[in-house]
Protein backbone atom coordinates (compact mmCIF):
# COMPACT_ATOMS: atom_id res chain seq x y z
CA UNK A 1 0.00 0.00 0.00
CA UNK A 2 0.85 3.33 -0.79
CA UNK A 3 2.03 6.00 1.86
CA UNK A 4 -1.19 8.13 3.00
CA UNK A 5 -0.65 11.45 1.04
CA UNK A 6 -0.04 13.88 3.61
CA UNK A 7 -0.99 17.90 3.36
CA UNK A 8 2.21 19.09 1.48
CA UNK A 9 1.31 16.32 -1.42
CA UNK A 10 -2.58 17.44 -1.38
CA UNK A 11 -1.54 20.80 -1.87
CA UNK A 12 1.37 20.15 -4.08
CA UNK A 13 -1.60 18.47 -6.13
CA UNK A 14 -3.65 21.39 -6.29
CA UNK A 15 -1.31 23.71 -7.35
CA UNK A 16 -0.73 21.30 -10.49
CA UNK A 17 -4.94 21.18 -10.75
CA UNK A 18 -4.96 24.98 -11.04
CA UNK A 19 -1.94 25.32 -13.08
CA UNK A 20 -2.23 22.40 -15.34
CA UNK A 21 1.04 22.40 -16.15
CA UNK A 22 4.85 23.65 -14.36
CA UNK A 23 8.29 24.04 -15.07
CA UNK A 24 10.38 21.31 -13.18
CA UNK A 25 12.19 23.90 -11.52
CA UNK A 26 8.78 25.37 -10.66
CA UNK A 27 8.00 21.60 -9.42
CA UNK A 28 10.87 21.76 -7.36
CA UNK A 29 10.62 25.16 -5.75
CA UNK A 30 6.94 23.95 -4.94
CA UNK A 31 7.68 20.57 -3.72
CA UNK A 32 10.19 22.27 -0.97
CA UNK A 33 7.61 25.15 -0.15
CA UNK A 34 4.37 22.67 0.43
CA UNK A 35 6.63 20.54 2.40
CA UNK A 36 7.69 23.40 4.49
CA UNK A 37 4.35 24.92 4.77
CA UNK A 38 3.27 21.79 6.57
CA UNK A 39 6.24 20.94 8.60
CA UNK A 40 6.63 17.62 6.26
CA UNK A 41 9.78 15.96 5.51
CA UNK A 42 11.64 17.71 2.44
CA UNK A 43 14.71 16.00 1.02
CA UNK A 44 15.46 18.45 -1.98
CA UNK A 45 16.16 15.96 -4.80
CA UNK A 46 13.57 13.87 -4.01
CA UNK A 47 10.85 15.17 -6.31
CA UNK A 48 9.65 12.01 -8.29
CA UNK A 49 9.99 10.38 -4.91
CA UNK A 50 7.32 12.95 -3.73
CA UNK A 51 5.36 12.69 -6.99
CA UNK A 52 5.06 8.96 -7.16
CA UNK A 53 3.32 9.43 -3.70
CA UNK A 54 1.00 11.36 -5.41
CA UNK A 55 0.36 9.44 -8.44
CA UNK A 56 -0.62 5.83 -6.48
CA UNK A 57 -3.45 7.98 -5.24
CA UNK A 58 -4.26 9.36 -8.54
CA UNK A 59 -4.39 5.63 -10.49
CA UNK A 60 -7.66 4.91 -9.34
CA UNK A 61 -8.88 8.58 -10.58
CA UNK A 62 -7.18 7.78 -14.24
CA UNK A 63 -5.34 11.12 -13.27
CA UNK A 64 -1.49 11.17 -13.54
CA UNK A 65 1.30 13.72 -12.96
CA UNK A 66 3.52 13.19 -16.36
CA UNK A 67 6.94 14.36 -17.15
CA UNK A 68 7.86 15.89 -20.63
CA UNK A 69 9.92 17.71 -22.61
CA UNK A 70 9.55 20.94 -24.08
CA UNK A 71 10.17 21.82 -27.76
CA UNK A 72 10.63 25.04 -27.81
CA UNK A 73 12.97 25.30 -24.76
CA UNK A 74 14.16 21.97 -23.97
CA UNK A 75 13.42 21.89 -20.54
CA UNK A 76 11.41 19.20 -18.33
CA UNK A 77 7.87 20.13 -17.29
CA UNK A 78 5.12 18.00 -15.31
CA UNK A 79 1.82 18.40 -16.35
CA UNK A 80 -1.36 16.43 -14.77
CA UNK A 81 -3.01 14.62 -16.85
CA UNK A 82 -6.38 12.42 -17.81
CA UNK A 83 -5.20 8.77 -18.80
CA UNK A 84 -9.01 7.76 -19.96
CA UNK A 85 -8.70 10.72 -22.47
CA UNK A 86 -8.95 8.66 -26.19
CA UNK A 87 -10.01 12.34 -27.88
CA UNK A 88 -9.17 15.76 -26.66
CA UNK A 89 -11.92 15.82 -24.42
CA UNK A 90 -9.86 18.00 -21.81
CA UNK A 91 -10.61 20.45 -23.60
CA UNK A 92 -14.52 19.85 -24.65
CA UNK A 93 -15.87 21.37 -21.68
CA UNK A 94 -13.96 25.07 -21.93
CA UNK A 95 -14.19 25.25 -26.03
CA UNK A 96 -17.46 25.31 -28.45
CA UNK A 97 -17.79 22.19 -31.40
CA UNK A 98 -16.66 24.03 -33.96
CA UNK A 99 -13.54 25.81 -31.81
CA UNK A 100 -12.97 21.93 -31.39
CA UNK A 101 -12.93 21.35 -34.98
CA UNK A 102 -10.63 24.42 -35.55
CA UNK A 103 -8.53 22.57 -33.07
CA UNK A 104 -8.04 19.21 -34.91
CA UNK A 105 -7.55 20.92 -38.01
CA UNK A 106 -4.58 22.99 -36.72
CA UNK A 107 -2.97 19.58 -34.66
CA UNK A 108 -3.39 17.90 -38.90
CA UNK A 109 -1.54 20.90 -40.15
CA UNK A 110 1.02 21.17 -37.67
CA UNK A 111 1.24 17.29 -37.56
CA UNK A 112 1.98 16.93 -41.54
CA UNK A 113 4.04 20.16 -41.51
CA UNK A 114 7.71 20.10 -41.95
CA UNK A 115 8.89 22.23 -39.43
CA UNK A 116 6.10 21.68 -36.96
CA UNK A 117 4.36 24.62 -37.10
CA UNK A 118 1.11 26.17 -38.66
CA UNK A 119 0.61 29.86 -40.15
CA UNK A 120 -2.22 31.97 -39.38
CA UNK A 121 -3.11 32.02 -42.72
CA UNK A 122 -3.36 28.26 -43.02
CA UNK A 123 -5.25 27.96 -39.96
CA UNK A 124 -7.82 30.94 -41.02
CA UNK A 125 -8.14 28.82 -44.43
CA UNK A 126 -9.28 26.48 -42.25
CA UNK A 127 -11.55 28.34 -40.13
CA UNK A 128 -13.31 28.68 -43.67
CA UNK A 129 -14.35 25.65 -44.29
CA UNK A 130 -15.05 23.71 -41.12
CA UNK A 131 -17.83 20.88 -41.23
CA UNK A 132 -19.37 22.34 -38.03
CA UNK A 133 -19.95 25.60 -38.46
CA UNK A 134 -17.61 28.16 -39.88
CA UNK A 135 -16.00 30.86 -37.95
CA UNK A 136 -15.29 34.39 -39.00
CA UNK A 137 -11.84 36.12 -39.02
CA UNK A 138 -12.18 37.84 -36.14
CA UNK A 139 -13.93 34.79 -34.07
CA UNK A 140 -10.58 32.75 -35.69
CA UNK A 141 -7.96 35.10 -34.22
CA UNK A 142 -10.13 35.41 -30.54
CA UNK A 143 -10.55 30.98 -30.48
CA UNK A 144 -6.33 30.71 -31.27
CA UNK A 145 -5.81 33.48 -28.75
CA UNK A 146 -7.62 31.43 -25.96
CA UNK A 147 -5.88 28.47 -27.33
CA UNK A 148 -2.87 30.05 -26.29
CA UNK A 149 -3.70 31.73 -22.89
CA UNK A 150 -4.98 27.95 -22.25
CA UNK A 151 -1.55 26.77 -22.72
CA UNK A 152 -2.51 24.21 -25.70
CA UNK A 153 -0.73 25.99 -28.73
CA UNK A 154 2.36 28.61 -28.79
CA UNK A 155 2.50 31.45 -31.10
CA UNK A 156 5.28 33.37 -32.35
CA UNK A 157 5.49 35.55 -35.79
CA UNK A 158 2.02 34.19 -36.66
CA UNK A 159 3.26 30.43 -36.54
CA UNK A 160 1.44 27.88 -33.84
CA UNK A 161 3.41 24.79 -32.50
CA UNK A 162 1.51 22.76 -30.45
CA UNK A 163 2.68 23.81 -26.65
CA UNK A 164 4.18 21.20 -24.21
CA UNK A 165 1.20 20.80 -22.49
CA UNK A 166 -0.37 19.77 -25.40
CA UNK A 167 1.72 17.04 -26.14
CA UNK A 168 2.00 15.77 -22.78
CA UNK A 169 -1.39 15.53 -22.31
CA UNK A 170 -2.90 14.21 -25.59
CA UNK A 171 0.29 12.30 -26.51
CA UNK A 172 -1.42 8.94 -26.52
CA UNK A 173 -4.43 10.96 -28.34
CA UNK A 174 -2.16 11.59 -31.18
CA UNK A 175 -0.23 8.20 -31.56
CA UNK A 176 -3.49 6.67 -31.97
CA UNK A 177 -4.86 8.93 -34.45
CA UNK A 178 -2.23 9.53 -36.91
CA UNK A 179 -0.27 6.54 -36.17
CA UNK A 180 2.80 6.32 -38.14
CA UNK A 181 2.46 10.04 -39.76
CA UNK A 182 3.56 11.28 -36.70
CA UNK A 183 7.41 12.04 -36.25
CA UNK A 184 9.42 10.36 -33.14
CA UNK A 185 12.75 11.67 -31.78
CA UNK A 186 15.12 8.89 -32.87
CA UNK A 187 16.98 10.34 -29.84
CA UNK A 188 14.06 10.17 -27.39
CA UNK A 189 11.57 8.40 -28.83
CA UNK A 190 9.04 10.66 -27.95
CA UNK A 191 6.73 12.40 -30.14
CA UNK A 192 8.90 15.08 -31.80
CA UNK A 193 6.96 17.87 -34.08
CA UNK A 194 9.73 20.77 -34.63
CA UNK A 195 12.74 18.51 -34.82
CA UNK A 196 15.87 18.53 -37.59
CA UNK A 197 16.01 15.48 -39.95
CA UNK A 198 18.89 13.31 -41.48
CA UNK A 199 19.37 14.57 -45.19
CA UNK A 200 20.15 11.07 -46.17
CA UNK A 201 17.15 10.30 -48.23
CA UNK A 202 17.31 6.00 -47.28
CA UNK A 203 17.71 7.10 -43.71
CA UNK A 204 15.30 10.80 -42.49
CA UNK A 205 15.30 9.91 -39.03
CA UNK A 206 13.71 13.50 -36.56
CA UNK A 207 15.45 14.54 -33.88
CA UNK A 208 13.76 16.82 -31.61
CA UNK A 209 16.60 20.60 -31.25
CA UNK A 210 16.98 20.12 -27.73
CA UNK A 211 17.98 16.40 -28.17
CA UNK A 212 20.14 17.31 -30.97
CA UNK A 213 21.56 20.40 -28.37
CA UNK A 214 22.11 17.33 -26.45
CA UNK A 215 23.27 14.57 -28.48
CA UNK A 216 26.02 16.68 -30.46
CA UNK A 217 27.29 18.35 -27.36
CA UNK A 218 31.16 19.77 -28.45
CA UNK A 219 31.11 17.30 -31.59
CA UNK A 220 33.10 19.06 -34.28
CA UNK A 221 32.02 16.10 -36.26
CA UNK A 222 28.39 15.61 -35.78
CA UNK A 223 26.81 12.19 -37.51
CA UNK A 224 23.51 10.30 -37.60
CA UNK A 225 23.25 7.98 -35.37
CA UNK A 226 21.52 5.79 -37.64
CA UNK A 227 23.55 6.30 -40.88
CA UNK A 228 26.50 7.93 -39.88
CA UNK A 229 25.89 10.61 -42.75
CA UNK A 230 27.00 13.97 -42.23
CA UNK A 231 24.27 16.14 -39.79
CA UNK A 232 24.52 19.12 -41.44
CA UNK A 233 21.89 21.37 -39.32
CA UNK A 234 22.89 23.78 -37.28
CA UNK A 235 23.43 22.44 -33.85
CA UNK A 236 21.80 24.16 -31.21
CA UNK A 237 23.11 25.46 -27.52
CA UNK A 238 22.25 23.22 -24.15
CA UNK A 239 19.14 23.85 -22.84
CA UNK A 240 20.04 25.79 -19.44
CA UNK A 241 18.03 24.78 -16.65
CA UNK A 242 16.69 27.58 -14.84
CA UNK A 243 19.19 28.80 -12.20
CA UNK A 244 17.70 29.51 -8.41
CA UNK A 245 17.54 33.26 -8.69
CA UNK A 246 15.52 33.19 -12.17
CA UNK A 247 12.78 30.70 -11.31
CA UNK A 248 10.33 33.51 -10.06
CA UNK A 249 10.43 34.47 -13.46
CA UNK A 250 8.14 32.55 -15.93
CA UNK A 251 9.12 34.60 -18.95
CA UNK A 252 12.59 33.34 -18.62
CA UNK A 253 11.09 30.24 -20.71
CA UNK A 254 9.88 30.30 -23.91
CA UNK A 255 7.15 28.25 -22.82
CA UNK A 256 4.24 30.37 -21.32
CA UNK A 257 2.96 28.93 -17.78
CA UNK A 258 1.41 29.79 -15.32
CA UNK A 259 3.03 32.30 -12.13
CA UNK A 260 5.11 30.15 -9.74
CA UNK A 261 4.13 28.91 -6.56
CA UNK A 262 6.51 31.26 -4.93
CA UNK A 263 3.69 33.94 -5.19
CA UNK A 264 1.72 32.51 -2.71
CA UNK A 265 4.41 32.67 -0.45
CA UNK A 266 4.60 36.64 -0.86
CA UNK A 267 5.50 37.16 2.77
CA UNK A 268 8.08 34.54 3.33
CA UNK B 1 -45.10 12.31 -6.21
CA UNK B 2 -46.80 9.69 -4.00
CA UNK B 3 -47.18 7.10 -6.91
CA UNK B 4 -43.49 7.26 -7.31
CA UNK B 5 -43.24 6.10 -3.91
CA UNK B 6 -45.14 3.22 -3.80
CA UNK B 7 -43.31 2.52 -7.81
CA UNK B 8 -40.13 2.50 -5.77
CA UNK B 9 -40.53 0.60 -3.62
CA UNK B 10 -41.59 -2.91 -5.34
CA UNK B 11 -39.30 -5.06 -5.56
CA UNK B 12 -39.88 -5.37 -9.76
CA UNK B 13 -38.74 -1.44 -9.85
CA UNK B 14 -35.38 -2.98 -11.38
CA UNK B 15 -36.77 -3.58 -14.61
CA UNK B 16 -38.54 -0.20 -14.01
CA UNK B 17 -35.58 1.83 -13.10
CA UNK B 18 -33.73 0.51 -16.46
CA UNK B 19 -36.60 1.47 -18.81
CA UNK B 20 -36.89 5.08 -17.20
CA UNK B 21 -36.16 7.48 -19.60
CA UNK B 22 -35.44 10.81 -19.19
CA UNK B 23 -37.02 12.30 -15.79
CA UNK B 24 -37.23 15.68 -15.44
CA UNK B 25 -34.58 17.02 -12.99
CA UNK B 26 -36.61 17.44 -9.82
CA UNK B 27 -38.05 13.91 -10.47
CA UNK B 28 -34.28 12.62 -10.52
CA UNK B 29 -33.93 14.36 -7.62
CA UNK B 30 -36.23 12.89 -5.45
CA UNK B 31 -36.30 9.54 -6.58
CA UNK B 32 -32.49 9.40 -4.34
CA UNK B 33 -34.96 9.92 -1.00
CA UNK B 34 -36.65 6.75 -2.00
CA UNK B 35 -34.17 4.19 -2.61
CA UNK B 36 -34.99 0.78 -0.74
CA UNK B 37 -32.03 -1.16 1.20
CA UNK B 38 -33.16 -4.27 -1.01
CA UNK B 39 -32.78 -1.92 -4.25
CA UNK B 40 -29.29 -1.11 -2.38
CA UNK B 41 -28.69 -4.39 -1.94
CA UNK B 42 -29.66 -5.77 -5.64
CA UNK B 43 -27.73 -2.88 -7.18
CA UNK B 44 -24.58 -3.79 -5.13
CA UNK B 45 -24.56 -7.19 -6.86
CA UNK B 46 -25.27 -5.98 -10.29
CA UNK B 47 -22.02 -4.50 -10.32
CA UNK B 48 -18.25 -5.68 -10.18
CA UNK B 49 -16.01 -3.32 -7.87
CA UNK B 50 -13.93 -2.34 -10.55
CA UNK B 51 -17.23 -1.07 -12.65
CA UNK B 52 -17.80 0.81 -8.83
CA UNK B 53 -14.52 2.14 -8.87
CA UNK B 54 -14.82 3.69 -12.21
CA UNK B 55 -17.84 5.40 -11.33
CA UNK B 56 -16.46 7.06 -8.32
CA UNK B 57 -13.55 8.22 -10.68
CA UNK B 58 -16.36 9.59 -12.87
CA UNK B 59 -17.95 11.51 -10.59
CA UNK B 60 -14.64 12.93 -8.73
CA UNK B 61 -13.82 14.31 -12.56
CA UNK B 62 -17.25 15.76 -13.22
CA UNK B 63 -17.20 17.77 -10.08
CA UNK B 64 -13.52 18.88 -10.78
CA UNK B 65 -14.64 19.82 -13.77
CA UNK B 66 -17.30 21.69 -12.94
CA UNK B 67 -15.46 22.99 -9.72
CA UNK B 68 -12.66 24.47 -12.22
CA UNK B 69 -15.41 27.21 -13.93
CA UNK B 70 -16.69 28.05 -10.04
CA UNK B 71 -20.17 26.52 -10.95
CA UNK B 72 -22.50 24.62 -7.91
CA UNK B 73 -22.67 20.85 -8.66
CA UNK B 74 -26.31 19.72 -8.39
CA UNK B 75 -27.05 16.30 -7.02
CA UNK B 76 -29.74 15.69 -10.08
CA UNK B 77 -27.09 16.60 -12.49
CA UNK B 78 -24.42 14.18 -10.50
CA UNK B 79 -27.56 11.63 -11.28
CA UNK B 80 -28.11 12.47 -14.60
CA UNK B 81 -25.36 12.45 -16.45
CA UNK B 82 -22.95 10.11 -14.40
CA UNK B 83 -24.18 7.80 -11.66
CA UNK B 84 -27.61 7.06 -14.04
CA UNK B 85 -28.21 2.85 -13.56
CA UNK B 86 -25.38 2.66 -10.55
CA UNK B 87 -28.37 4.95 -8.73
CA UNK B 88 -29.11 1.91 -6.33
CA UNK B 89 -26.05 2.45 -4.56
CA UNK B 90 -25.85 6.61 -4.98
CA UNK B 91 -25.09 6.83 -1.04
CA UNK B 92 -21.96 4.44 -1.10
CA UNK B 93 -20.67 6.26 -4.06
CA UNK B 94 -21.04 9.62 -2.95
CA UNK B 95 -19.50 8.91 0.57
CA UNK B 96 -16.44 7.11 -1.48
CA UNK B 97 -16.18 10.31 -3.72
CA UNK B 98 -16.05 12.79 -0.61
CA UNK B 99 -13.39 10.34 1.10
CA UNK B 100 -11.62 10.90 -1.92
CA UNK B 101 -11.62 14.60 -1.98
CA UNK B 102 -10.81 14.65 0.99
CA UNK B 103 -7.73 11.99 1.36
CA UNK B 104 -6.36 13.23 -2.07
CA UNK B 105 -7.16 16.63 -2.65
CA UNK B 106 -7.26 18.38 0.65
CA UNK B 107 -10.83 19.43 -0.26
CA UNK B 108 -14.32 19.18 0.55
CA UNK B 109 -17.91 18.94 -0.91
CA UNK B 110 -19.86 21.24 1.15
CA UNK B 111 -23.44 21.78 0.90
CA UNK B 112 -24.66 25.35 0.31
CA UNK B 113 -28.22 24.49 -0.69
CA UNK B 114 -29.89 22.20 1.85
CA UNK B 115 -33.73 22.20 -0.41
CA UNK B 116 -32.41 22.09 -3.94
CA UNK B 117 -29.13 19.74 -3.00
CA UNK B 118 -26.36 21.88 -4.18
CA UNK B 119 -22.94 21.59 -3.62
CA UNK B 120 -19.17 23.38 -3.90
CA UNK B 121 -15.70 22.18 -3.32
CA UNK B 122 -14.05 24.24 -1.10
CA UNK B 123 -10.34 23.96 0.16
CA UNK B 124 -9.48 22.12 3.45
CA UNK B 125 -5.77 23.35 3.35
CA UNK B 126 -5.15 26.52 5.12
CA UNK B 127 -4.62 29.54 3.00
CA UNK B 128 -0.93 30.28 2.85
CA UNK B 129 -0.09 33.52 4.77
CA UNK B 130 -0.27 36.17 2.64
CA UNK B 131 -3.20 34.85 0.26
CA UNK B 132 -6.73 35.73 1.49
CA UNK B 133 -8.62 34.00 -1.19
CA UNK B 134 -8.69 30.61 -2.30
CA UNK B 135 -8.38 30.86 -5.97
CA UNK B 136 -6.41 30.17 -9.42
CA UNK B 137 -3.23 32.05 -9.30
CA UNK B 138 -3.13 34.08 -12.01
CA UNK B 139 -7.00 35.04 -12.77
CA UNK B 140 -6.79 38.49 -13.33
CA UNK B 141 -10.64 38.26 -12.14
CA UNK B 142 -9.39 37.49 -8.67
CA UNK B 143 -7.76 40.77 -7.95
CA UNK B 144 -11.52 42.38 -9.11
CA UNK B 145 -13.65 40.13 -6.78
CA UNK B 146 -11.24 40.54 -4.00
CA UNK B 147 -11.62 44.49 -4.12
CA UNK B 148 -15.85 44.24 -4.06
CA UNK B 149 -15.54 41.44 -0.94
CA UNK B 150 -13.43 44.11 0.79
CA UNK B 151 -15.55 46.59 0.30
CA UNK B 152 -18.56 45.14 1.03
CA UNK B 153 -16.96 43.92 4.15
CA UNK B 154 -15.32 46.81 5.34
CA UNK B 155 -19.05 48.49 5.01
CA UNK B 156 -20.79 46.32 7.48
CA UNK B 157 -21.86 43.12 4.75
CA UNK B 158 -23.97 44.70 2.14
CA UNK B 159 -23.71 47.63 0.05
CA UNK B 160 -25.29 49.70 -2.57
CA UNK B 161 -24.22 48.58 -5.88
CA UNK B 162 -23.26 52.62 -6.70
CA UNK B 163 -20.89 51.97 -4.17
CA UNK B 164 -19.18 49.07 -5.99
CA UNK B 165 -19.36 51.13 -9.09
CA UNK B 166 -17.91 54.18 -7.84
CA UNK B 167 -15.07 52.04 -6.03
CA UNK B 168 -13.95 50.43 -9.01
CA UNK B 169 -14.16 53.59 -11.53
CA UNK B 170 -11.79 54.86 -9.00
CA UNK B 171 -9.48 52.03 -9.92
CA UNK B 172 -9.88 53.09 -13.91
CA UNK B 173 -12.43 50.16 -14.20
CA UNK B 174 -15.84 51.52 -15.39
CA UNK B 175 -18.31 49.16 -15.67
CA UNK B 176 -19.97 51.56 -18.79
CA UNK B 177 -16.77 50.79 -20.86
CA UNK B 178 -15.34 47.63 -22.43
CA UNK B 179 -12.88 46.43 -20.33
CA UNK B 180 -9.27 45.22 -21.73
CA UNK B 181 -8.68 42.80 -19.22
CA UNK B 182 -12.24 41.74 -17.78
CA UNK B 183 -14.74 42.63 -20.97
CA UNK B 184 -18.21 43.54 -19.97
CA UNK B 185 -17.69 44.60 -15.84
CA UNK B 186 -20.80 44.83 -15.20
CA UNK B 187 -21.59 41.21 -16.74
CA UNK B 188 -18.25 39.84 -15.15
CA UNK B 189 -19.56 41.58 -11.67
CA UNK B 190 -23.50 40.92 -11.91
CA UNK B 191 -23.53 37.94 -13.66
CA UNK B 192 -20.31 35.70 -13.45
CA UNK B 193 -19.57 36.33 -10.08
CA UNK B 194 -23.11 36.11 -8.61
CA UNK B 195 -23.60 32.75 -10.47
CA UNK B 196 -20.49 31.26 -8.94
CA UNK B 197 -21.75 32.15 -5.63
CA UNK B 198 -19.54 34.82 -4.52
CA UNK B 199 -21.77 37.61 -4.74
CA UNK B 200 -25.63 38.17 -4.29
CA UNK B 201 -26.98 41.17 -6.30
CA UNK B 202 -30.63 41.82 -5.00
CA UNK B 203 -33.40 44.15 -5.68
CA UNK B 204 -33.80 46.44 -3.35
CA UNK B 205 -37.55 46.49 -2.40
CA UNK B 206 -39.89 49.41 -3.12
CA UNK B 207 -37.21 51.14 -5.12
CA UNK B 208 -37.95 53.68 -7.99
CA UNK B 209 -36.06 53.41 -10.29
CA UNK B 210 -34.61 49.63 -9.05
CA UNK B 211 -31.64 49.89 -6.96
CA UNK B 212 -29.47 46.65 -6.38
CA UNK B 213 -27.19 45.85 -3.14
CA UNK B 214 -24.38 43.27 -3.27
CA UNK B 215 -23.84 41.24 -0.52
CA UNK B 216 -21.04 38.18 -0.03
CA UNK B 217 -22.11 35.10 -1.61
CA UNK B 218 -22.40 31.40 -0.13
CA UNK B 219 -18.96 30.36 -1.65
CA UNK B 220 -17.16 33.51 -0.02
CA UNK B 221 -18.68 32.88 2.75
CA UNK B 222 -16.96 29.40 3.09
CA UNK B 223 -13.64 30.06 1.10
CA UNK B 224 -12.73 33.53 1.95
CA UNK B 225 -11.41 33.90 5.64
CA UNK B 226 -12.40 37.28 6.68
CA UNK B 227 -9.18 37.58 9.00
CA UNK B 228 -7.19 37.80 6.16
CA UNK B 229 -8.93 39.76 4.23
CA UNK B 230 -8.78 42.42 7.11
CA UNK B 231 -5.09 41.70 7.33
CA UNK B 232 -4.64 42.46 3.82
CA UNK B 233 -7.08 46.00 3.73
CA UNK B 234 -4.60 46.75 7.00
CA UNK B 235 -1.08 46.35 4.88
CA UNK B 236 -3.07 48.54 1.73
CA UNK B 237 -3.86 51.49 4.42
CA UNK B 238 -1.04 51.23 6.88
CA UNK B 239 -3.05 50.50 9.82
CA UNK B 240 -3.31 47.18 12.11
CA UNK B 241 -6.63 44.56 11.17
CA UNK B 242 -7.39 45.67 14.77
CA UNK B 243 -8.32 49.67 14.63
CA UNK B 244 -11.22 48.36 12.97
CA UNK B 245 -12.94 47.09 15.78
CA UNK B 246 -16.03 45.78 14.48
CA UNK B 247 -14.46 44.25 11.43
CA UNK B 248 -11.75 42.62 13.55
CA UNK B 249 -14.60 41.23 16.04
CA UNK B 250 -16.82 39.81 13.06
CA UNK B 251 -13.18 38.49 11.43
CA UNK B 252 -12.32 36.27 14.19
CA UNK B 253 -15.49 35.09 15.29
CA UNK B 254 -15.86 33.93 11.03
CA UNK B 255 -12.58 32.19 11.82
CA UNK B 256 -13.39 30.09 14.47
CA UNK B 257 -16.54 28.75 13.29
CA UNK B 258 -14.72 27.72 10.55
CA UNK B 259 -11.98 26.29 12.42
CA UNK B 260 -15.16 23.85 14.01
CA UNK B 261 -16.46 22.77 10.88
Amino acid sequence: MSPPMGDSHKRFLQTMMSNGIISASQAAALHKHCCETHGAHYVADRLDDFINIINAHLQSLFMHIRKGMSEEDGLEYYALVNVTETDITRMASDYADNELELFRKTMDLIVDSESGSASSTDILNCADSLQTKKLKKKETEHVLSKFVQDKWLNEKDGEYTLSVRCIVEMEQYMRTIYQDLIKVCHVCHNIALQCQMCENPICGIKVHLPCVARYFRARSDPRCPECSEFWPHEIPEIPQSQSQSSQNLPSSSKENTAPTPSRRSRRS
Amino acid sequence: MSQKKKAVSASQNKTQRRSQVCLDEDDEDAHFSQITSSQVQRAREHFTPVQIDRKVAEVVQFILIKDQKKIPIRRADIGKHVIKEYKGIYTEIMNRVCRTFEQVFGLQLVEIDPKNHIYILINKLEPIHGEPVSMRPGNPKTGLLFVILSVIFMKGGVIKENLVWNTLKKLRVDPGEKHDEFGDVKKVVTDEFVRQKYLEYVKIPHTEPVEYEFRWGLRAEKEVSKLKLLEFVGELFGQDPQSWTQQFREASTAETSSQRT
